[in-house]
């Protein structure tokens, strides 16, 4: 499969199921249009008609560049053909392995923002908080379900994580005391709004989370609209110094400056540029999750804007890495050459089955967006996953599973999309959030134009 | 004169072969936890390069 677009002066010819990418001129670019459908002497005689003004572009010239893609076609890196969706059924079937989980460990919040797609903290329940028992059970499920997998994540999440920052503290402890032994290695990942942070907060993090989340919508304007404190007062203020200081002292290891925007602010590259002039330069931004009626929801006439936003922002990273002032932001991250296998690619996010949330009372939910609904509660961390069913329909999750997705050219990127948006956009879990697809595609479009630009660079 | 310049990339169809460790992290858990994608990830499976 392949698809072909033109964007900031390059034309990119993407082979997707081979992961080749092609920088190419126009003649070219019309050729790799034409090659499947036309004889070599129909493409010769289009080409030469349409191009009759460019002295170049001779017959010869026409054959050789229908020869190298003939070239390209037999090595495996134009026309691939997909031949991977039985490796999908087949690989999830087989793999009845943990090697995730966000920890839920407190469903209570000391921010109150209206957006919160948990409900301030609580998942539409009872605030709680989660007791080291219950943690250190859900790390013993995890070991004893992780079979003979080495590498572990835990994300400390809420809610707001800091709010139970002993048992965080001590968990991890815990997990350090055992890793050896089991042979694991666990990755710790915190998210957290950051009013708590502490010089405490800041050691223990940076020694022991392998990436630190950190939650920051932009511009102060932007940030205070949603992300307030009980009182109804901005969190900017308070938070940015402590961001500064925890970034400062993290020598180098993973963080993200996280933020969200929503209807409000459209032109969310502002915000992602204003985080970069703060100094942040590990920056993600992402789409509310909310549902279509509420007054912040991305609407269908935002949609070309957003589209336009990731091109600024794909131009403006390749302008400020020129000049020694880059920054990445995390949609943009493809690694072309050492990026996921092809298993990886096809078998969906692996909510449900390798990924699962836990609640502070040790509730399995097949990840955090579907916590607090009943209908999607797995089991818990003493008796594991009861529910096989629920389990199961996440199983089928994959890159095939959606009918619409067998001749999209994307999905070898999205792995077939974020159940919790398909439910959430359709009643179903295997439904397709077509907006959040939009937004998925012209982001894989500008992150591999970044590439691109690079590559000509050298 | 060529008109097409391939950049480098890793052949994903021949990891077809070889991959599938798992060892790799969970997609949605790095940063997003909104999408799943491709974004950030890279392949831990030594025999996979």
């Amino acid at each position: 499969m392949v698809h072909q677009y033109k964007l900031n002066g390059y034309n990119i010819v993407l082979d997707t199921c081979s992961g080749s990418v092609h920088a190419v001129d126009e003649v070219a670019y019309d050729i790799i249009e034409m090659y499947k459908g036309h004889s070599e002497e129909e493409i010769l005689s289009k080409i030469l008609q349409k191009y009759a003004s460019w002295p170049e572009v001779t017959a010869d010239d026409v054959k050789e560049c229908i020869e190298d893609i003939r070239s390209l076609e037999e090595s495996g890196k134009l026309f691939t053909e997909d031949e991977f969706e039985n490796l999908a059924i087949d690989y999830k079937n087989n793999s009845n392995v943990v090697k995730a989980l966000c920890l839920h460990v407190a469903h209570t919040c000391n921010l109150s923002c209206s957006y919160c797609f948990a409900s301030q903290g609580k998942y539409h329940g009872d605030r709680a908080l989660m007791s080291f028992e219950t943690g250190k059970q859900a790390f013993d499920f995890l070991i004893a379900n992780s079979g003979t997998r080495k590498n572990l994540e835990v994300d400390f999440f809420g809610g707001e994580p800091l709010m139970n920052w002993d048992v965080v503290k001590k968990l991890v402890e815990y997990a350090r005391s055992v890793e050896k032994q089991h042979n694991k290695n666990f990755r710790f990942t915190l998210t957290t709004n950051g009013v708590l942070i502490d010089d405490d907060v800041i050691d223990f993090a940076n020694k022991e989370m392998s990436n630190v989340v950190l939650s920051l919508d932009g511009r102060k304007e932007v940030n205070d609209h949603f992300r307030t404190d009980h009182a109804g007062r901005g969190s900017y203020d308070l938070i940015v110094p402590k961001f500064k200081r925890l970034v400062e002292k993290r020598g180098g290891k993973d963080y993200y400056m996280r933020g969200t925007f929503t209807h409000n602010n459209v032109d969310f590259t502002n915000d992602i540029f204003h985080m970069a002039d703060l100094g942040f330069k590990e920056l993600s931004m992402e789409p509310v999750v909310c549902p279509p009626g509420d007054p912040y929801a991305l609407t269908e006439e935002d949609l070309p804007k957003l589209k336009e936003q990731y091109e600024i922002l794909a131009k403006e990273m390749i302008k400020r890495k020129k000049t020694g002032d880059g920054f990445t932001f995390y949609h943009y991250m493809i690694d072309l050459t050492n990026g996921p296998c092809i298993y990886k690619r096809i078998t969906g996010c692996g909510s449900g089955t390798e990924y699962m949330a836990v609640t502070p009372w040790g509730e399995l939910y097949p990840c955090h967006q579907f916590v607090g609904d009943s209908k999607y509660s797995l089991g818990n961390v003493w008796t594991g996953v009861t529910r096989k069913e629920v389990q199961d329909e996440f199983r089928s999750c994959n890159a095939y599973a959606r009918k619409e997705c067998r001749d999209c050219w994307a999905k070898l990127y999205c792995s077939g999309g974020c159940a919790a948006n398909s439910y959430h956009a359709t009643g179903s879990i295997n439904g397709v959030y077509e907006y959040g697809c939009e937004l998925f595609k012209k982001r894989i479009e500008c992150a591999v134009m970044i590439k691109v630009a690079e590559a000509e660079e050298e | 004169m060529s008109r097409i310049k391939t950049i480098e990339t890793k052949n994903v169809a021949n990891t077809a072969k070889k991959g599938g460790c798992g060892e790799c992290q969970t997609s949605c858990q790095s940063a997003c936890k909104t999408s799943c994608g491709v974004a950030n990830q890279k392949c831990e499976n030594k025999n996979n390069k």
